[in-house]
């Protein structure tokens, strides 16, 4: 609790002191990442639970579809991409949390910085979270599913341009569902139809990469994928500040 | 205040001289309409040439109503999306109402189509529901608007509640192009009667001739008139509703 607010004020004279060209904005926008970590590695709960939970949903398939050897590389995809929306909305509905109960965005909204920044700053706070689960989880997905080594690369490549697409929305969504009666109930109800292209794009790439699919089969789906990543950040970023003040 | 503003905004909109308003004329209107519309469709329009089973000649006449519908919801969605922009640039209570207004009015048409599609759809393709790109663009938009009721729902203060459904109106706006390019690169089935494409797997196409077309568009104005009336009472009730709780505020904290 006071363990954010003093790594706020800590951060804050640096970013102030320099206010104006990229590098000014980038550092304010690492202040505010630096806040999220410090705080999650202080507690460690959102990235547990959401590494815990996702282990669940993958175990879970596995009772559901009772997992075969001819039918792994089917639904093997689809297995990992519900396991990383999932463990990822979870992570997103926690990620205002801590900002309204405990006046943070009061303090970044009184900091001398751009209202993007402070966008940019949970983005990628979110995005690393998130990150740091599937790391754990790609491995783990590809003994379960027995898949070669070699295509951790791609895979890993898929996956991150898939977090960014939800987690670019999801962040300017939970900034909003955290302000509602419903809270955490109300964000996946507001965001899964928006990221509907991120999981359809993500799941296809996916699975070519587990079939051996040849690249310029589905390479619509990578360029779908990244022009859903480049709109949706530059619209959160746009109406984020609509969102904040106050 | 806002809530003053807002006040001597619905003042000037609701101040409508005489008995017979503007309101009376579009019931009327499109009232008369939306009946020539059934005869049209039921009675005048010939059945499509090309269809044998009586149940698919029967079932082709939703056609006439489920077009309009679908057309009215995409409509409904598009005025929501630019009454959000303009509440964001104009902060302008009005264009939170109109945005309101057309998204209950776009989920219920497209309730309407998402109703009717199966109707046709099962002696037609002989399943009630496929994963077709138009269909699921449907659900998809269906369900996008439908969780901007419930945002607007979930949030008390009415300044926060507008400004949250501009912004989540506009992103869901964007997404739906996207979303179509996504489902549609996914597969298709449903025939392309209106916009044509090069869907050659479709089912359940017929040739339109000019009388199944005229009736469409007979159809499709009567709808778009069906629309503007609709959007003209539920932007005054909403106006009203809006009155009465600053009238209320005004009440209690006197």
């Amino acid at each position: 609790m006071t363990q954010q607010i003093k790594s706020l004020t800590e951060s804050r004279p640096s970013s102030a002191a320099k206010t104006g060209g990229i590098g000014g904005y980038l550092r304010k926008v690492f202040a505010i990442v630096a806040k999220d970590v410090a705080t999650e590695l202080r507690t460690k709960e959102m990235v547990s639970a959401m590494f815990v939970f996702s282990l669940l949903v993958i175990l879970i398939f596995n009772f559901a579809f009772d997992l075969r050897a001819e039918n792994l590389n089917t639904v093997a995809p689809g297995v990992l991409w519900v396991a990383i929306i999932f463990a990822g909305m979870l992570g997103l509905s926690r990620s205002f949390i801590l900002e309204r109960d405990q006046g943070v965005l009061d303090g970044l909204l009184l900091a001398p910085i751009d209202r993007s920044a402070i966008y940019f700053g949970k983005m990628i706070g979110n995005v690393l979270f998130i990150s740091v689960v599937e790391i754990v989880v790609l491995p783990i997905f590809m003994i379960l599913f027995n898949q070669p080594a070699n295509i951790l690369p791609m895979l890993v490549g898929v996956v991150i341009l898939g977090t960014i697409g939800f987690a670019s929305v999801g962040t300017l969504f939970s900034a909003m569902a955290v302000h509602t009666r419903a809270r955490e109930v109300l964000l996946p109800i507001m965001l899964f139809p928006v990221v509907v292209p991120v999981i359809l794009s993500a799941v296809r790439l996916t699975s070519a990469i587990l079939d051996r699919t040849p690249f310029e089969e589905v390479s619509h789906w990578l360029t779908l994928l990244v022009v859903f990543d480049a709109i949706f950040v530059a619209a959160s970023f746009m109406l984020f500040e609509y969102v904040v003040e106050e | 205040m806002a809530t003053q503003t807002a006040v001597t905004q619905q003042e000037q909109t609701t101040t409508t001289g005489g008995s017979f308003t503007y309101g009376h004329a579009l019931t009327i209107v499109s009232g008369v309409l939306m009946i020539a519309a059934l005869y049209m469709a039921l009675i005048w329009a010939p059945d499509a040439v090309n269809l044998t089973a009586p149940a698919e000649r029967a079932a082709q006449r939703i056609f006439y109503f489920h077009v309009p519908a679908a057309w009215i919801g995409f409509l409904a969605f598009i005025v929501a999306a630019v009454a959000s922009l303009l509440y964001l640039i104009t902060r302008k209570q009005k264009w939170d109402v109109w945005a309101l207004s057309s998204v209950e009015l776009g989920v219920a048409f497209f309730a309407m189509v998402m109703l009717s599609g199966p109707i046709w759809a099962k002696p037609t393709w002989n399943v009630w529901w496929t994963w077709d790109p138009r269909l699921t663009i449907s659900t998809i938009s269906w369900l996008l608007y439908i969780g901007y009721l419930m945002l607007r729902g979930a949030v008390d203060n009415p300044d926060r509640q507008a400004r949250f459904a501009a912004v989540y109106a506009i992103i869901a706006a964007m997404s739906v192009p996207i979303n179509w390019i996504a489902i549609r690169w996914w597969r298709t089935i449903h025939p392309a009667v209106v916009l044509p494409g090069n869907n050659s797997g479709a089912q359940g196409g017929f040739g339109m001739s000019a009388d199944i077309r005229t009736t469409l568009i007979f159809c499709l104005f009567a709808f778009t008139m069906f629309f503007i009336t609709l959007m003209y009472h539920r932007i005054k009730l909403e106006n009203l509703k809006r009155r009465v709780e600053t009238i209320r505020q005004q009440i209690i904290y006197q």
